[in-house]
C-alpha cells in the first residue's frame, strides 16, 4: 500500500510516463534561449552592413561557433514543440494533425543542420 | 435537439478579446512569426556559405526597405516572446497569477517589447 494519494502518483506523467518531457524541453530551452537571444540580437546589431570577411571573421571565433550553434539547435527545438503545441490545440483531424507535426518536425531538423553546416562551412572556408 | 436553447455568449466573432487575452494569443502569434523567421536566419547563414557574392546580395536585401520591415517584424515579435516568455516561466514557477499582477506584468511586456526594439535599432543604426 502506497502513502501517496492518487493524484501524486500521476502527476507529471502522461500515459506513457513520459508527458512532460517537451513541456520541461520547451522550458529550458525557453531559459538558455534568454541569453543566447540577447548575445545574437547583439552580435547581429554590430554586424549590420557588415561585408562578407568581417562576418567570416566573426563566425570562426570558436566561442562564436559554440554559441551560434546552441542558439540554432535550442531555437529549432524550441520552435518546433511550440509549433507542435499549437496544431495539437488547433488542428481537429487526427491525420492531419500528425501530418503537420511530423512535416515540422522534419523542416526543423532539416534546417537546423542546414544552418550547421553554413556555419561550419563559413568558418572553416576563409581561416 | 436538446442542447438548442442554450445561451450563445460570447459568440467568438463579436466579443472583444479582453487585454491580457490579447497579449496571451500574441505570444503564439509571434512564437509562429519567430519561426518563419527561423527561415531568415537560415537563408542568412546559407548566403554567407555560399560566399561573399551570395552573401553581399543578402545583406543587400535585408538592408532594404521590405528587408528592414521584415526585420523589424522579427525585432518586435522577438522581444516581445522574450519578455512574454519570463513572464510565463515566472506563472510555471507560481509567481504573479492574481489578476492585478498579471494585468502590470502584461503591461511590462508591452513595453519591454517596445524599450528593447528601439534601443537595438538605435544601436544598429547608429553603427
Amino acid at each position: 500500500m502506497t502513502m501517496r494519494s492518487p493524484l501524486g502518483q500521476v502527476r507529471g506523467l502522461g500515459a506513457s510516463g513520459t508527458g512532460a518531457r517537451l513541456f520541461w524541453l520547451q522550458r529550458l530551452s525557453a531559459i538558455a534561449l534568454i541569453g543566447l537571444c540577447l548575445w545574437f540580437v547583439a552580435s547581429a546589431v554590430s554586424l549590420a552592413g557588415a561585408d562578407w570577411r568581417t562576418f567570416q571573421v566573426w563566425i570562426s571565433a570558436p566561442w562564436t561557433m559554440a554559441l551560434l550553434s546552441a542558439t540554432l539547435i535550442l531555437a529549432f527545438l524550441h520552435a518546433q514543440i511550440g509549433l507542435q503545441v499549437i496544431l495539437e490545440d488547433y488542428v481537429a483531424n487526427e491525420a492531419v494533425r500528425t501530418a503537420a507535426i511530423v512535416a515540422v518536425k522534419i523542416a526543423a531538423f532539416l534546417l537546423c543542420l542546414f544552418s550547421l553546416a553554413a556555419v561550419l562551412k563559413t568558418a572553416f572556408i576563409g581561416g | 435537439m436538446a442542447t438548442q436553447n442554450r445561451p450563445l455568449s460570447p459568440h467568438i466573432q463579436i466579443y472583444r478579446l479582453p487585454l491580457l487575452a490579447l497579449i496571451s494569443i500574441t505570444h503564439r502569434g509571434t512564437g509562429m512569426i519567430l519561426s518563419a523567421g527561423m527561415l531568415l536566419l537560415a537563408y542568412w547563414l546559407g548566403s554567407a556559405a555560399a560566399g561573399p557574392e551570395a552573401f553581399a546580395r543578402a545583406s543587400a536585401f535585408m538592408g532594404s526597405a521590405l528587408g528592414r520591415l521584415l526585420l523589424l517584424g522579427f525585432s518586435v515579435a522577438l522581444f516581445y516572446h522574450l519578455a512574454n516568455g519570463i513572464r510565463h516561466l515566472f506563472w510555471d514557477a507560481g509567481f504573479g497569477f492574481e489578476l492585478p499582477q498579471a494585468k502590470a506584468s502584461g503591461i511590462a511586456v508591452i513595453a519591454a517589447a517596445i524599450f528593447l526594439t528601439a534601443a537595438a535599432w538605435a544601436a544598429g543604426l547608429a553603427l
